[in-house]
């Protein structure tokens, strides 16, 4: 079960779509270059494909949990794990100053696609563990930095983040963890934490935990709530390793996929209470997890794309493999490799032209994600954090949505063999479908769209973003790709319709615009791929002309763009009248029918 | 001690080559293309070389196009201090690539000189034997074990009946076989480290070597399709078809 990283079109998302010379020339990135980023993401694709591609299947088989509360992590991820940290991989975008390459997102996140695809369980350790840094150098002390960061950012010590609970799922306003002062500036934690993503193991010597839980004098609600460093193994004044801290990871759940990746529930403070630190001010602690919430939220974009393309590559090599029956059409028995088949080939383009376009725009938002941390110019900064904060719903929700769709057709693909495990797709099936609901599932996602991103800003980002595709629509008629630009400025218009909608209705009638929130998501995820596909013909086109171009990389670009154009685009219009006309009939029958 | 390592830069080995329509070549327009991957053991054993304490210095020398700078930033960052770049769009046969080889040598004045055996394009495993003559140096061609002493060089081979140990008086040629090492994931703050190292270039000219090709080549053809081949019911078919029909028996 080989994966090659597709090295072309991640280099085309990058260099063209996302521009990454323009991303080297902001302050601080100076250091990085398109050439230094070929040869990271060259040994990067090295490593994916050799080291931690060959062991997904055996992570399928899960970790394993023993009664001393100890968890053994899937054949060979240890292993992997050590030679991931001796790479240096885990510091790739973590700050220079803790001995990471503060590279940026928009580097990190195509290297991470490759994580992804390779090894999906696997690539969730490195995940959580800079998202615990993330958090950490934004808001803690400088003495906690100091402990807790560098040996995070080489990946000797891994991190996680404990924020749910039984009863305090995508409502953290819930949480019922307690930390009370000691009275030496320590917190004791007790509680019990759920779906903790990598939350034990044997991989790295100690794993510090993020854990959110209240203050004995808290305000109720999500104002109450305060975030803590709580390590596994506590740190002595020299650095050391010291006592095992009141936290263990009482059971693994069983889950539909990702079984490489053990997922805890951990009970804090069964003897008294884990010792615990506080992350910045008291009571800030949900406001400091939304600060990596973007980080997070675009990594599992990538995650749903990349499992995608893990997905397509293993159903075009069965399609090419596999005989079956006579060509349509053709006077010759004889049967032809199933690529051959039109159907085959309508799911294949199905699955590369929504793969290209969601790398394309995942990678445009990690840009955004840089220019509004680095540009020196504050309104571009600030215009670049309104795209940011647009873009990460809808690349969240919508990548992992199509994810759930794309790794089907490839198990489609396979007819029976791809319904039978040993073959192997079925595995990136069941792993995709956690993409779609943790870091906030698809319907979270939506109503952030419409709420924070449309409704609270009039609507100005998303004007923006629909004026820009109208003028690339616009260059396509010019340059002669008529199916294109007319699905393109048709699903335009079906975008501003909804728009329209949701602003009128959202304080009105907000039942209405929440009724149709994800099939607007969708909409403006379908809208917004177009759009990245159409600037790619556009680029392809040109490019074709400089000598020396990869003929066939830019033919197959222009191809597929049209395809998107002719197949993906019309949806919207479907969509839109679900959106603007449908919402009454979602809401109308009685609970008591269902 | 100063090692000095040659490394090529080649059509990567998981691309299927396609022939040019006019038979005069393999089309290497737009295919990935990475480190000859014997020269990436001879690089990855001069780095253990160093890090055992024998070697001081690593200069790894690519000759051709000007990306194979790519190549040479990839041994740079797999453990090389130094890089020459020998810049020429002429094409280089084993003969020219020997002569430049030599006139590097020369001036880097190195104790051992380490190139893969062959490379996987033309494999042509010819260089290696042609620098050390050139040189007049000894050589320990397709080493399975390298063992560095103060003046001489254990070089374990890897030969027909099995491994023959030859020990040369240094500066001496090693040529690299697949077994002497596993060569390592290079670390990403090395690739970070590697683009600060010095790289210099010249030129055939500078080092006064003429590269022209002394073979021509007359056509490239892709080797013949394999027809399908037959079933047999058992074993005595089969023995009866070895011996009647494919007359091997």
């Amino acid at each position: 079960m080989i994966y090659k990283a597709p090295s072309k079109d991640i280099r085309f998302a990058l260099n063209e779509l996302a521009e990454l010379p323009a991303v080297c020339t902001l302050p601080g990135y100076e250091d990085c270059s398109v050439e230094l980023t070929d040869a990271i993401l060259e040994e990067g694709a090295k490593f994916a494909e050799n080291v931690l591609a060959p062991i997904n299947r055996l992570g399928d088989k899960g970790a394993k949990w023993a009664p001393d509360f100890s968890v053994t992590a899937a054949e060979g991820f240890k292993d992997a794990w050590q030679q991931y940290v001796e790479a240096g991989w885990v510091g790739l975008r973590a700050p220079a100053e803790f001995g990471g390459q503060g590279l940026p997102a928009l580097v990190a996140i195509a290297a991470e696609e490759m994580w992804c695809s390779a090894n999906l369980a696997f690539s969730l350790a490195p995940l959580l563990t800079l998202g615990a840094v993330e958090a950490i150098n934004h808001h803690a002390s400088d003495e906690l930095k100091a402990v807790y960061l560098p040996r995070m950012s080489s990946g000797e010590w891994t991190g996680t983040m404990n924020l749910t609970e039984p009863q305090a799922g995508s409502d953290l306003a819930q949480v019922r963890s307690r930390a009370v002062p000691v009275g030496d500036g320590s917190y004791k934690i007790s509680g019990q934490k759920i779906f903790i993503t990598w939350g034990e193991h044997d991989m790295a010597d100690n794993i510090v935990h993020l854990v959110l839980a209240r203050l004995p004098d808290a305000p109720a609600g999500v104002k109450g709530i305060s975030l803590f460093i709580v390590p596994k193994f506590l740190v002595n004044a020299d650095g050391s390793l010291g006592a095992r801290n009141d936290v263990r990871c009482v059971s693994l759940e069983h889950k539909l996929g990702i079984h490489g990746s053990p997922t805890a529930v951990m009970s804090f403070g069964d003897d008294g209470g884990a010792i615990g630190y506080l992350v910045g001010e008291a009571n800030k602690g949900l406001a400091y997890m939304f600060t990596m919430m973007n980080h997070a939220r675009l990594g599992v974009g990538v995650e749903g794309m990349a499992v995608s393309e893990r997905a397509y590559q293993k159903a075009v090599e069965y399609a090419r493999e596999r005989v079956q029956s006579r060509a349509v059409g053709s006077p010759d028995p004889a049967g032809v490799a199933i690529i051959r088949h039109p159907d085959v080939r309508r799911m294949l383009m199905t699955m590369k032209a929504q793969i290209e376009a969601q790398r394309a725009l995942a990678f445009y938002a990690a840009a955004a994600l840089d220019r509004a941390a680095r540009d020196p110019v504050a309104s571009e900064a600030a215009r670049n954090q309104a795209l940011v904060n647009f873009l990460i719903p809808i690349v969240k929700g919508w990548n992992t949505e199509q994810a759930n769709e794309i790794t089907s057709l490839a198990v489609q693909i396979h007819g029976g063999m791809g319904f039978i495990e040993e073959t192997g797709v079925a595995q990136y099936y069941r792993d995709a479908r956690i993409t779609a609901i943790y870091e906030g599932t698809t319907g979270i996602q939506a109503l952030d769209l419409i709420g924070r991103k449309i409704a609270s800003e009039d609507g100005a980002t998303a004007r923006w973003l629909l004026e820009e595709v109208k003028v690339t629509a616009g260059k396509l008629a010019a340059a002669g790709y008529a199916s294109l630009a007319a699905n393109l400025e048709a699903a335009v218009k079906d975008a501003e319709r909804c728009v329209a909608f949701i602003l009128e209705t959202f304080g009105s009638r907000p039942q209405l615009a929440a009724a149709g929130s994800v099939p607007f998501l969708k909409l403006m995820g379908i809208v917004l791929g177009g759009w990245m596909m159409g600037r790619a013909a556009l680029i392809a086109r040109v490019q074709q002309g400089d000598e020396g171009a990869d003929a066939e990389f830019l033919a197959a670009k222009i191809v597929t763009a049209r395809f998107y154009g002719e197949h993906l685009l019309p949806q919207t219009a479907g969509l839109a009248a679900a959106i603007v006309h449908g919402g009454d009939s979602v809401l109308e029958l009685d609970e008591t029918l269902f | 001690m100063k090692a000095l390592v040659a490394v090529k830069r080649v059509v990567d080995y998981n691309v299927k080559v396609r022939v040019k329509a006019d038979g005069t070549d393999v089309d290497v327009a737009n295919v990935k293309m990475s480190m000859n991957p014997f020269d990436e053991i001879a690089v990855e054993e001069a780095v253990r070389l160093k890090e055992a304490g024998k070697v001081s210095e690593i200069v790894v020398v690519s000759l051709g196009v000007k990306q194979c700078e790519e190549t040479l930033r990839t041994a740079l960052a797999m453990g090389a201090d130094r890089a020459i770049l020998v810049e020429t769009d002429a094409e280089l046969q084993p003969l020219a690539v020997a002569k430049l080889l030599k006139a590097v040598a020369e001036k880097e004045q190195p104790q051992l000189l380490i190139v893969g055996k062959q490379a996987i394009d033309d494999d042509a495993n010819q260089t290696g034997q042609m620098v050390s003559a050139l040189l007049g140096w000894a050589q320990g061609t397709f080493a399975s074990k390298v063992d560095v002493a103060a003046e001489t060089v254990d070089v374990t081979r890897e030969v027909d009946g099995g491994l023959e140990t030859v020990k040369l008086r240094l500066p001496a040629v090693v040529t690299t076989d697949l077994r002497l090492n596993e060569p390592r994931y290079v670390k990403l703050p090395n690739i970070m480290a590697a683009k600060k190292k010095p790289l210099d270039k010249t030129t055939p000219a500078e080092l006064g070597v003429d590269v022209a090709p002394r073979l021509k080549t007359l056509k490239v053809a892709e080797p013949a399709k394999r027809s399908a081949g037959i079933k047999v019911a058992n074993a005595a078919e089969l023995v009866a078809k070895l011996k009647n029909e494919a007359k091997v028996l």
